[in-house]
């Protein structure tokens, strides 16, 4: 009998502690999630992996995994984590050949041609944005591109992008290897995302930085600069290069013409 | 029908008697007509300089017409879109419109342009000759020191031309000259605020500077070539040596009809070459660059080709900061800049001088040498043009990475040990090559022509037969004396082969088919 009381008081100690057990959890949890940020909340839902998500995990596991890492998490000293780059960095690293990349060396060069399909990059960018958020690409770009003010992109254009990309846009040096590409034949949608996730050595230019509608206005500038008729000059361009290729052309045409000419006229008598 | 009396020869005889009866020309026309010019090509180099100055000043006196030199903020308001509702300053909205809206405008701009790259690359290349034949011994020191003079008047007139437009690159150009100007020990802060009437960059540099581009330095060159040009009739053209040329004597062709016919063609064929870059090569596309903002600096901006080495040099020097604190601070870029600028005026200026004094040679010289002949002088003319080169392709170092991708920390440092250590071996292989010629010319002169027959005597030893160029002695040796000018080294050059195919594209003579048997035998006579 006392055994008996014994345990059944033992039992009723286990039980009223495991009540006091939940109770703590329950006031824990309760103001935990009332005071937590609501994007924990959100991410289970969002967090929920999609079709286009899976079939990009299955692009990346044979293509980027190796430098990239498992679940996008970076391999120290081959590639960087993707964790929270966005879809935007994704499209543009892969829809301008510049991912995968061949070798590693001081910048990934824009190939031209892409190992995957826009399709396809979009999977992959789905599956990284699955991984971890980020920034996308606005889908109305090309109409407000349109709309924008070429001028203003311009000024815009000088003041932040010309000290590497050039005033024409041509490109130009950075140090120890790397470069500023060239903008000529660069898709509206790639000018974007490179602004908004600042690839290679490119600076991050987010919208706070420059607000989605300044960004429109700097495409429409650069795509009036390689674009449009823009060299009333002359026919040859001589690159756009500026005084380097100038004085280049006034020994090699100019000059070398006209030595032709003193020997030619001396010769005559 | 009544005949007209006499031919238009003596109508031209009246009208010329009646001038000389007024204003004594006769004898001047005389003089001038029948003056001597030696006829080499090299000697044409400085007159590419000459037209392409008075094209200069045509094009600029267009320009000028149209162009506002004024500093003065305004809103374009022009055809080009992309600057449209831009704020910029009235010398830059002047430049604009004279390129997209008046009529010729572009192509004078570009004209202007190019004539300038080819003036000054043309001083240059003259530079060259003048040097390396030693035409600037005396008595021509004077010349040399007004042609070196002349070089740094257009270097600064062109500086100026380029900053005018008031565009990105000008107001950079612009910049850079601001920053070593204030690197002048103790004076620079105020040399600079004179010449931007305080902060960079001011409100009245532009104009300043355009009058000085348009009025002062103009009427200066001019002033200085017709001085140079004075100096070469006065002291008569140097000729190169050659047979009947002495010291004391002009060989060559009358100034009338034959070097004025000469020179008017040149005229015309330079004007045309500029005419047609001019047309076909897009040069400073000013409304790529944009209005001048003092933060903006686009990469590649780079001065034109003449001022490129000083850019060159002051990018590849390294960061010494001499700073005694807290009163004195000596930036960097005065090395390069400002003591490498004035070691590039003084030296060429003195180089006569110290060349006189090095080699106590106190004679006149109206002979030319050939630039083997003296193999000193020569290598160090390579030596100054390999480290120029260096100092350009440096000056556009970010260009060559970018488009050979080469690292540009690559670049500059192959800049910097190129500067120190390519001069030296760029010396050493000139000498080298120059005794070597020197050597090759007193062989032909003591053994004759190589003629590529070979010959086995009946021990068989090969030989190969020359051709000597006087009388041998027994040992087949010919004591002929070096007369510093060009030794025959082919056979064809003295007739021992059919004479060589004339005309400047293709053959206007067919080599004779007889004389070749007759003259071989001739050669083959002649062992050794």
């Amino acid at each position: 009998m006392a055994a008996s009381a014994k345990r059944r008081r033992g039992w009723r100690k286990r039980l009223g502690a495991l009540a006091r057990f939940t109770g703590a959890l329950v006031i824990v949890g309760g103001l935990y999630s009332a005071f937590s940020p609501s994007l924990y909340a959100q991410e289970s839902e969002a967090n929920a992996i999609d079709s286009e998500a899976v079939k990009g995990q299955e692009l990346y596991d044979t293509s980027c995994i190796t430098c990239h890492g498992d679940n996008g998490e970076g391999v120290e000293g081959r590639g960087p984590s993707l964790i929270g780059v966005g879809s935007a960095a994704v499209e543009f690293q892969v829809n301008t050949g510049r991912m995968p990349m061949a070798a590693q060396g001081a910048q990934a060069p824009s190939t031209n041609y892409p190992v995957f399909t826009e399709e396809e990059a979009a999977w992959l960018g789905a599956y990284i944005e699955y991984l971890g958020g980020g920034a996308g690409t606005p889908d109305d770009l090309d109409a407000m591109v349109e709309d924008a003010d070429v001028a203003a992109g311009g000024e815009l254009y000088r003041v932040n992008c010309s000290s590497c990309h050039g005033y024409a846009g041509g490109g130009g040096a950075l140090s120890s290897g790397a470069h500023a590409p060239s903008l000529e034949g660069v898709s509206n949608d790639e000018i974007y995302q490179a602004m908004l996730t600042g690839p290679q050595n490119m600076p991050v230019f987010a919208d706070n930085e420059l607000t989605p509608e300044q960004k429109a206005e700097l495409i429409a500038y650069v795509q009036y600069l390689v674009n449009e008729d823009r060299d009333p000059g002359g026919v040859f361009t001589l690159g756009r290069f500026g005084p380097a290729t100038e004085g280049l052309a006034i020994f090699l045409v100019g000059m070398t013409a006209l030595l032709l000419t003193t020997l030619w006229i001396a010769g005559k008598s | 029908m009544k005949r007209r009396k006499g031919t238009s020869d003596s109508l031209l005889t009246k009208a010329g008697g009646e001038l000389d009866d007024r204003f004594k020309l006769a004898l001047p026309a005389r003089i001038l007509f029948n003056k001597v010019f030696p006829d080499h090509w090299s000697f044409l180099l400085g007159e590419i300089a000459l037209f392409s100055f008075i094209l200069l000043l045509l094009s600029g006196t267009f320009l000028a017409l149209f162009f506002e030199p004024s500093m003065v903020e305004v809103t374009y308001n022009g055809v080009y879109v992309p600057l449209q509702g831009v704020e910029m300053s009235q010398a830059y909205h002047s430049a604009l419109d004279l390129s997209f809206e008046v009529r010729g405008g572009l192509f004078m701009r570009q004209l202007h342009h190019w004539s300038t790259l080819l003036f000054m690359a043309s001083i240059l290349v003259h530079m060259l000759r003048i040097f390396f034949t030693g035409a600037f011994r005396a008595p021509r020191e004077t010349n040399w020191m007004i042609g070196i003079v002349l070089f740094w008047l257009g270097f600064f007139e062109g500086f100026f031309g380029y900053s005018l437009p008031d565009d990105g690159l000008s107001g950079t150009g612009l910049r850079i000259m601001e920053g070593m100007t204030e690197s002048i020990p103790f004076i620079g802060p105020w040399a600079s605020a004179a010449l931007f009437g305080g902060q960079f960059p001011g409100t009245s540099v532009i104009s300043m500077l355009y009058i000085i581009h348009v009025f002062v330095f103009p009427l200066l060159i001019l002033a200085l070539i017709t001085v140079h040009i004075g100096l070469v009739f006065a002291q008569k053209h140097t000729q190169w040596p050659g047979p009947g040329r002495t010291e004391h004597n002009v060989v060559g062709f009358r100034m009338f009809p034959n070097y004025v016919m000469k020179q008017v063609g040149f005229m015309l064929f330079i004007w045309g070459v500029l005419g047609a870059m001019a047309g076909l090569f897009q040069i400073n596309p000013i409304w790529l660059f944009g209005p001048y903002e003092v933060s903006v600096v686009s990469s590649a901006s780079q001065p034109d080709f003449y001022v490129m080495y000083l850019d060159g040099l002051i990018r590849l020097f390294p960061a010494w900061e001499l700073r005694i604190p807290p009163y004195f601070t000596l930036p960097p870029v005065f090395w390069p800049g400002i003591v490498g600028m004035g070691l590039s005026v003084m030296l060429p200026l003195l180089y006569p001088a110290l060349e006189r004094r090095f080699t106590k040679d106190r004679g006149h010289h109206n002979l030319l040498q050939r630039p083997r002949d003296n193999a000193g002088r020569t290598s160090l003319g390579v030596m100054v043009v390999v480290f120029w080169i260096i100092g350009v392709i440096s000056g556009g170092n970010d260009v060559f990475a970018e488009q050979f991708d080469i690292s540009l920390n690559a670049m500059t440092w192959a800049g910097r040990i190129g500067l120190v250590v390519m001069p030296i071996i760029a010396y050493y292989v000139t000498y080298r090559i120059c005794l070597g010629l020197q050597q090759h010319d007193r062989e032909v002169l003591a053994h004759g022509l190589e003629t590529g027959i070979l010959m086995r005597d009946p021990n068989g030893r090969f030989y190969e037969v020359h051709q000597p160029l006087a009388e041998p002695d027994e040992h087949g040796h010919t004591e002929l004396e070096y007369n510093g000018w060009v030794v025959p080294k082919k056979m064809n050059r003295i007739g021992a082969l059919p004479p060589a195919d004339k005309g400047f594209f293709k053959s206007i003579e067919e080599p004779s088919e007889d004389g070749r048997a007759e003259r071989r035998d001739e050669i083959e006579s002649g062992k050794h």
